[in-house]
This record gives C-alpha cells, sequence and structure tokens, in this order.
C-alpha cells in the first residue's frame, strides 16, 4: 500500500503540472523510496491515481534504469565504464570490486546486502574512476578507497 | 569544483566560495541586478540585446538563443513554458552539474530573464535522476528565490507570476534530446517527437514552450549587466562568450576550464590541462562530448569554435574535451562508444535501435581479433544509413564518433582485422 504521506505528496505534485501525468515521475520516485520497488500493486494503486492502467505505469517503469519492478538488495553500487574513466582505470577497478565481493557485474551478494552493476557516464569524468552508491557519489577512487567505502555498508 | 584543478571567468569566477550558492551572498556579489533591471525592459528589446550578444545554446547544438526566444509567440491565449535543460548526460560533460551545485542562484536569474523575454507563465527544470545533489541545490535555491519574491506571484513585475518546477528524470540519456525530455516531463517514455512542430509552437504539455540548457541560462545575467559589446570581447566573432570545458582523460590535469570559445584545442589540453603522463604522447582527442568526431594529434591546433571545428569534421558539441593516449586502442575506445549508444537507444526508430546494435557486435568482433577486412566497410555502411535517417539526432551521434575513428584510425582497424588480435595489450582494460 502506498502510504497517505506518500499519496498526500503525490496530490500535492500533481497541482504543479499543467496535466497530472506530469507527477508520475515524482510519484514513481517516491513510491520506489518507499518500497524499494515498484510492485504490480503499487502499480495498479498509481494507475488508479492518475486514471492511467497499470500496463501503462509498468511502461514507463520499464524505460527508465532507476525504476525497479522487482525487489532490490539494500544497496545498489554503479562503477561508471563509459570512455573518460575506462581511460583512468575503471574497468580494473570494476574487476577487482567484483574479486572482492565475489559476484560479477549485474549480480547481487547472496546476503542481499549490495548490487554492483556498471553505469554510463554520470557526469563526474575529470573525477575518474567513480562509483554511485544508491544517491551518493563517490569520485577520485581507487580499489582500496571503493573497497573500505563498500565494506562500511550496513 | 573545487577538488580538480580549473581556470575561472565570469561564470565560475566566485565558485569557489560557498556564499556564492546562497542567496544572500549571490546578491552580495550582484547577484539578480540584471533581473530587476529586465523588469524594466520590454521583452522585446531582451530578446533583441541577447541576438546582438550572439549567445548560442550550450547543450551542444550551438543554435542562438535570441533567435529561440524569438520563435515564442507573442499573443496567445495559452500558458507558455520554459524548460530548463539540466539532463546532462553526454559523456565527457560534467559543466552544468557545478554550475547548479556552486551557481544556482545564477541559472534561476538566468530563467527569470528569459521568462521576461518570452512572457512564460512557468520553468520546468528537468534535472536527471542521477544528480541527486545538484537537484537538492536547486531546489534548495528555488525556495530561497521564493522567500525573497523573485519567483511567485510578482516574479515577473506586479501580479505577473513565475513558478520553478524541479522535477526529476530516472536515467535515460535520450532525455536530454528537448523533445524527449518533453515527453518525459508529461510523465511517458522519453522517446523524441517528430519535429516540426517545433516546441515554441507545441511544446511542454502542448503549449509554447523554449527549451535551454543550463549554462546557457547562467550565461545570460551577464549580458544584462554588462551588455551584448562586452559579451561579444569574449571568443570569437561567430562564437562569442565563454564557456565551460571539462576535459577528462589521460591528461596531468583532468579539470574544468572557463575559457572564452575560440582557445585553440592544443592549448587546453597541453597548457591548461597539463598534456599526457610523462613519457606519453596523446593520439586523440574528442573534442566535444562522446557524440563529436575524434581529433588525431596533428589537428589539435583548432580554435574551439564550431566554424572552425566544422572544417575539421568535428563539432563543438558540450566542450567535454576527453583526451586519449599512444597506450589507447581506439578499436576498443570505438567499443566502449558504441556500447553507450547501444544501450541507450530508446528503440522507436529501425535504423538506429538496429545499427546501434550491429555497429557495436561488429566493433567487438574487430577487437576480440575475430573481424574481417569487410567490417570495415560494413560499419562505414550502417553509420551512412543511420545519419540523417531517424526522428531525432541520437542516430547521427552514435554513427559520428565511429566515422571518425575509421576516417583517422583507419590502419588501427586494419591491423586488428590482420593479426587476428589487438595490438595494444597495454590499452585500458575492456
Amino acid at each position: 500500500m502506498i502510504s497517505d504521506e506518500t499519496r498526500s505528496r503525490i496530490d500535492a505534485e500533481i497541482g504543479r503540472y499543467p496535466t497530472p501525468r506530469g507527477a508520475l515521475l515524482p510519484a514513481l520516485h517516491w513510491v520506489q523510496e518507499e518500497h524499494g520497488h515498484v510492485s504490480r500493486e503499487s502499480a495498479a494503486e498509481l494507475a488508479e491515481i492518475f486514471g492511467l492502467r497499470a500496463a501503462e505505469i509498468m511502461e514507463v517503469v520499464s524505460f527508465y534504469n532507476m525504476f525497479f519492478d522487482e525487489p532490490q538488495p539494500r544497496h545498489h553500487v554503479y562503477v561508471c565504464t563509459n570512455l573518460p574513466c575506462s581511460l583512468r582505470g575503471a574497468r580494473t577497478l570494476l574487476r577487482q570490486l567484483e574479486a572482492h565481493l565475489g559476484v560479477h557485474v549485474g549480480e547481487a551478494t547472496p546476503d542481499g546486502r549490495l548490487a554492483l552493476g556498471h553505469e554510463e557516464c554520470l557526469g563526474a569524468c575529470a573525477y575518474a574512476p567513480m562509483m554511485r552508491v544508491d544517491h551518493r557519489y563517490h569520485e577520485d577512487l581507487d580499489f582500496e578507497k571503493a573497497k573500505r567505502i563498500l565494506d562500511e555498508l550496513d | 569544483m573545487l577538488t580538480v584543478p580549473y581556470i575561472t571567468n565570469y561564470l565560475t569566477e566566485h565558485f569557489a566560495d560557498d556564499a556564492f550558492g546562497t542567496i544572500e551572498g549571490y546578491e552580495r556579489y550582484g547577484g539578480y541586478a540584471g533581473y530587476r533591471q529586465a523588469l524594466d525592459t520590454p521583452a522585446e528589446d531582451l530578446i533583441e540585446l541577447v541576438k546582438a550578444s550572439g549567445l548560442q545554446g550550450r547543450g551542444g547544438a550551438g543554435f542562438s538563443t535570441g533567435m529561440k526566444w524569438s520563435f515564442m509567440p507573442r499573443e496567445t491565449d495559452q500558458p507558455k513554458f520554459l524548460v530548463c535543460n539540466a539532463d546532462e548526460s553526454e559523456p565527457g560533460s560534467f559543466k552544468d552539474r557545478i554550475l547548479m551545485e556552486r551557481g544556482p542562484h545564477q541559472v534561476i536569474e538566468g530563467i527569470l530573464i528569459a521568462a521576461l523575454a518570452t512572457g512564460s507563465d512557468k520553468t520546468f527544470l528537468y534535472v536527471r535522476g542521477e544528480y541527486a545533489h545538484p537537484a537538492d541545490r536547486m531546489e534548495q535555491a528555488v525556495r530561497e528565490a521564493r522567500e525573497r519574491g523573485y519567483l511567485g506571484p510578482n516574479a515577473l513585475g506586479k501580479r505577473r507570476s513565475h513558478e520553478i518546477v524541479v522535477t526529476r528524470g530516472a536515467g535515460a540519456y535520450i532525455c536530454g534530446e528537448e523533445t524527449g525530455l518533453l515527453e518525459s516531463l508529461e510523465g511517458k517514455k522519453g522517446q523524441p517527437r517528430k519535429k516540426p512542430p517545433f516546441p515554441a509552437q507545441y511544446g511542454a504539455f502542448g503549449m509554447p514552450t523554449t527549451v535551454n540548457n543550463v549554462e546557457t541560462f547562467s550565461h545570460v545575467p551577464h549580458i544584462l549587466k554588462h551588455g551584448a559589446e562586452w559579451f561579444r570581447g569574449f571568443g570569437t566573432e561567430k562564437s562569442p562568450g565563454t564557456t565551460i570545458f571539462g576535459v577528462s582523460g589521460q591528461v596531468r590535469r583532468p579539470g574544468l576550464y572557463e575559457l572564452p570559445l575560440g582557445t585553440r584545442l592544443d592549448e587546453i589540453v597541453f597548457e591548461h590541462a597539463g598534456g599526457p603522463a610523462e613519457g606519453r604522447k596523446v593520439k586523440g582527442v574528442i573534442p566535444g562530448g562522446m557524440s563529436m568526431p575524434v581529433l588525431p594529434a596533428s589537428l589539435l591546433d583548432v580554435p574551439m569554435a564550431n566554424e572552425f571545428l566544422r572544417e575539421r569534421k568535428t563539432m563543438l558539441g558540450t566542450g567535454g574535451i576527453m583526451v586519449m593516449d599512444d597506450t589507447t586502442c581506439m578499436v576498443r575506445a570505438s567499443c566502449v562508444i558504441s556500447y553507450f549508444f547501444r544501450d541507450e537507444s530508446c528503440g522507436q526508430c529501425t535504423q538506429c535501435r538496429e545499427g546501434t546494435g550491429w555497429m557495436h557486435k561488429i566493433l567487438e568482433r574487430i577487437e576480440r581479433g575475430a573481424g574481417e577486412r569487410e567490417d570495415l566497410d560494413v560499419l562505414l555502411d550502417v553509420a551512412a544509413k543511420m545519419e540523417g535517417q531517424t526522428i531525432c539526432a541520437f542516430a547521427d551521434a552514435a554513427a559520428w564518433p565511429i566515422q571518425g575513428m575509421l576516417r583517422h584510425f583507419r590502419e588501427e582497424f586494419e591491423e586488428h582485422v590482420r593479426q587476428q588480435k589487438c595490438p595494444f595489450p597495454a590499452s585500458f582494460e575492456l
């Protein structure tokens, strides 16, 4: 269930756009913040709020990288592997993190603590290599630094 | 900004001072004076001033900002909107982020002047979802500006309101394309629209809309304060003003360098960014974000302005300069580039959806040592069939860099095919 608090946040947001649907992306962000992903149940609730079909909600969810339709591990770790970062060792860092965590890119640790992924340019090119952990950027990394950051995650 | 080397000019002059990011600090540095001046200036004169300054959009296309503003209908019963494109996602570009983090009120002041010039009712500031911190900074600044009355019911003079709505994307490069952005803003998949109609006729939510980039808005208060002639004192005759060059890759001092347009590329790479590491040589430089064709070391004596870069078959783009030294395998670099476009194609047009996939597949095959001689011509053939054939410029952006690589480094591709392996074992790991 979408909480009353999130529901009233969504209602207020709807008023800021000429058509209610303008508030859909913000709503999806908040629902995901609350539940960790956008479930079929949440999609049905959002469909009700926005006067859309659940399939239309899921169509949007599936288009954007930052929305998930399945339960997620506690943390997301993304190493940027686009060209500027690759030129400064990002892929070597990623291999080292794979070995350290015992998972491949695209996989989560068995305890559901974190998922390791790679991502396209995050706009931190002069601070390469870098990674995004949930909503935070960590820049100018080497393996030791990155390892410490990941080991400290709950 | 402060953790990387940088050079400042008028845009970034006070970025070292945290106070510049607050409304009190910004006002102390003379902020919102351009807006006050604009309040007393007829809209037509504002447009003429920006036209006279020669300011070109800094989001990649380089279109005249004053011209763009003039396309907005004057007399209309419909609401009019501005969109601030803060979906900075072009690989190699990281200037809009700094402009929002360190100078959010400069962005807001530019927006307000544009609102006065175009008679717009509301601005949607669309920030890429990954930029959580810049978006927080902009939201905070919008709150401050509202408390001071710069935004709200009387923002554009008596009883003429203006509001800025900060809205966050969710991870899709294509939403930086202006009509893809508009679709996303409306809560849909970010698939670009066919043009015409252009946004000035049918934009956000079907209303007349002007879309400008974060940096473009940031220049505007300075033009108001100092005039068109002053602005033309920077840069070249056809490309006035400064821009923030973001230098990345294999140089000693990757960083942010605000310099006049027309500054030579070799000066930026070797003097400001310190050139390659000890014992290394520069092999190639991508001058304007990853969509722009590469230049080999022999062609770096070029002023960074479109009128000069075009002669070398490349463009300024977003001013993101990526430097590759002589360890780098250009086929490998091409693989990384083509993977990006394959991953980010919105899938709407066949040429792009299929073409980006095939280009990546072929490039990977060549890099793996399984390429054939014909592959090079197939690559060029695919690129030619993507270019100019789709709804938006994404397919061109995917084709150009690979065409550039083959134009200047064809022998490296041929060498991969001949040896049936990558001849650059010391290149960055793939």
